[in-house]
């Protein structure tokens, strides 16, 4: 089978666009993204569009409407925060499956205010605040606890994650915001769910992101010199586990999605030279450095504790400025950590650049769940 | 007359309201609510129902200091083992929202009482679990 290749990707700039549609969005994205490739719509054979806010409301064939009416098939992909990873692979398999040699994937969302989740009231009287809370920030917390639990993991570290990724996201100038955090402002932002402050949880933003993949035949035909090899593409649902009923299990499908990326990529985490993980609350990314394997179980305390994961550390991690400061705009979420990827692999990231980078990996968790891990290599 | 907040809280006539679980009798794994096929082992027809115990060990939490509208905060939001099996998240009461006062594996029991006041559109009220602290 081939090895299947990105040619073009891109993002916007994260914000809120309240005046602009779904759709409008989508459109810019993947127009940057046909620029970066070279190509027009004209080339596209097939199109994979993620988007959560309007599954049922054909987003793709919408940006079609807006940049090119081709008749080309059009899938549209809803998968929580894994939506814009499952789109990315869906063009990924119909291109390792011989369909088709140029392919178009795009994930857009424009995202409302406030808390996300919640015990819907179903029948009867609301559950939230009555049977423990169902918003995302305190099942976070709650997963960052049982690690506090297990390691004895400080709010004080959860905390560190975040004044990083501010850090990180000052170099950013697609991030929704370049603005550094210290420590002591981390700690002393509002609590929202302990152990998450205000500042550890991810921003609500507005945003589209979009990546034209191509077999290695038309890699070849158009020109390797800033493809990117897609040495791995998975995705896992979640496992029995047996407190999944009331407490959604976020590691033990990214453990099976990370040790199935490594082997199909043939590589161990120590090849691997940055990773854009899913850090929607500090709490969450404390627990993908033990389950994407960058150290062992019970060490991802010490990882931020001595900067490894820092920019110019042994593996940074979120470079990009992650969800907490880039912002996560919920179907785009999973390309536009393709794109900072691709980015670092091109040697284009400027003042972020993680130096001869030329392996990467991201990584999403849609809750419910679903987890997309992709293995970039530098051609 | 109240009515139970969730299906697996059963009140029985005459009786101690319980939590319900459904064990699997090929893996033991044990769920909340009704199932005919066992996630676990995909054994069918194999579930049978248990009371659970009201007694169990604290397994994680978080305190909420921010909700929906209306919410009163703050509270403590606790995932509970309980004694023989089976998991069940709920409000933990009577205790400050102090990390410092909550200890993992604290001993807890559940306790049955009013749904702190809320009522459906019909007018219904509502018997909803907590936990408390065993001291
Ligand atoms: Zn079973």
């Amino acid at each position: 089978m081939s090895d299947v290749y990105v040619l073009g990707v891109d993002m916007i700039k994260f914000g809120r666009f309240p005046d602009r549609t779904v759709p409008d969005l989508g459109a810019e994205a993947a127009l940057l993204a046909l620029d970066d490739a070279g190509l027009n719509i004209g080339n596209m054979e097939a199109f994979y569009c993620g988007n959560l806010g309007q599954a049922n409301a054909m987003v793709g064939q919408r940006i079609l409407q807006e940049i090119g009416q081709t008749g080309i098939p059009v899938v549209n992909c809803s998968n929580a925060c894994a939506t814009g990873a499952t789109a990315f692979r869906e063009a990924w398999t119909s291109i390792k499956a011989g369909l088709y040699d140029v392919v178009l994937a795009v994930g857009v969302e424009q995202m409302g205010t406030g808390l996300l989740g919640g015990s819907g009231s179903g029948s009867g009287i609301p559950k939230e605040g009555l049977l423990g809370s169902g918003t995302m920030p305190a099942v976070f917390a709650e997963a960052g606890m049982e690690h506090a639990r297990q390691y004895g993991t400080t709010f004080e570290q959860f905390a560190k994650i975040s004044v990083k990724n501010h850090h990180h996201s000052t170099m950013n100038p697609k991030a929704r915001y370049q603005i550094e955090t210290p420590l002591d402002e981390v700690m002393n932002a509002e609590m929202i769910s302990y152990p998450n402050t205000k500042l550890m949880c991810s921003v609500n933003v507005d945003g589209a992101a979009a990546a034209v993949l191509v077999s290695e035949k038309k890699a070849k035909e158009l020109g390797m010199q800033r493809a990117v090899r897609i040495k791995a593409s998975v995705m896992t649902s979640d496992p029995y586990q047996e407190r999944d009923l009331v407490m959604p299990d976020v590691n033990s499908c990214t453990r099976k999605a990370a040790s199935e990326a490594y082997e199909m990529a043939g590589l161990d985490s120590s090849d691997v030279d940055l990773v854009e993980l899913h850090d929607c609350f500090a709490t969450a990314e404390m627990l993908h450095y033990e389950n994407l394997g960058l150290c062992d179980d019970g060490e991802a305390g010490r990882l931020i504790d001595e900067g490894e994961v820092e920019l110019g550390g042994r593996i940074p991690v979120n470079v990009s400025g992650g969800l907490l400061s880039k912002g996560h705009p919920l179907g785009a979420t999973g390309i536009a950590n393709i794109y900072e990827v691709c980015t670092h692999l091109r040697g284009e990231a400027g003042e972020r650049q993680v130096e001869n980078a030329k392996i990467g990996m991201t990584h999403v968790i849609g809750l419910g769940s679903a987890c997309g891990i992709h293995i970039l290599e530098k051609v | 007359m109240s009515l139970p907040v969730v299906e697996y809280l059963k009140l029985p006539e005459g009786g101690e309201p319980y939590l319900e679980g459904h064990k699997c009798s090929e893996c033991g794994s044990i769920f909340l609510g009704e199932r005919n096929v066992c996630s676990n082992c995909f054994a069918r027809d194999s579930m049978q129902s248990i009371k659970l115990n009201n007694t169990g060990k604290l397994y994680s939490y978080s305190i909420v200091f921010r909700s929906f509208p209306g919410i009163e905060v703050p509270y403590i939001s606790a995932i509970v083992d309980l004694d023989g099996g089976g998991t069940v998240k709920g409000n933990l009461i009577d205790c400050e929202p102090d990390p410092d006062k909550i200890n993992f594996d604290m001993p807890v029991e559940v306790i049955f009482d009013d749904a702190l006041g809320r009522k459906d559109k019909d007018g219904n009220s509502y018997i909803s679990y907590f936990f408390k602290q065993i001291t």
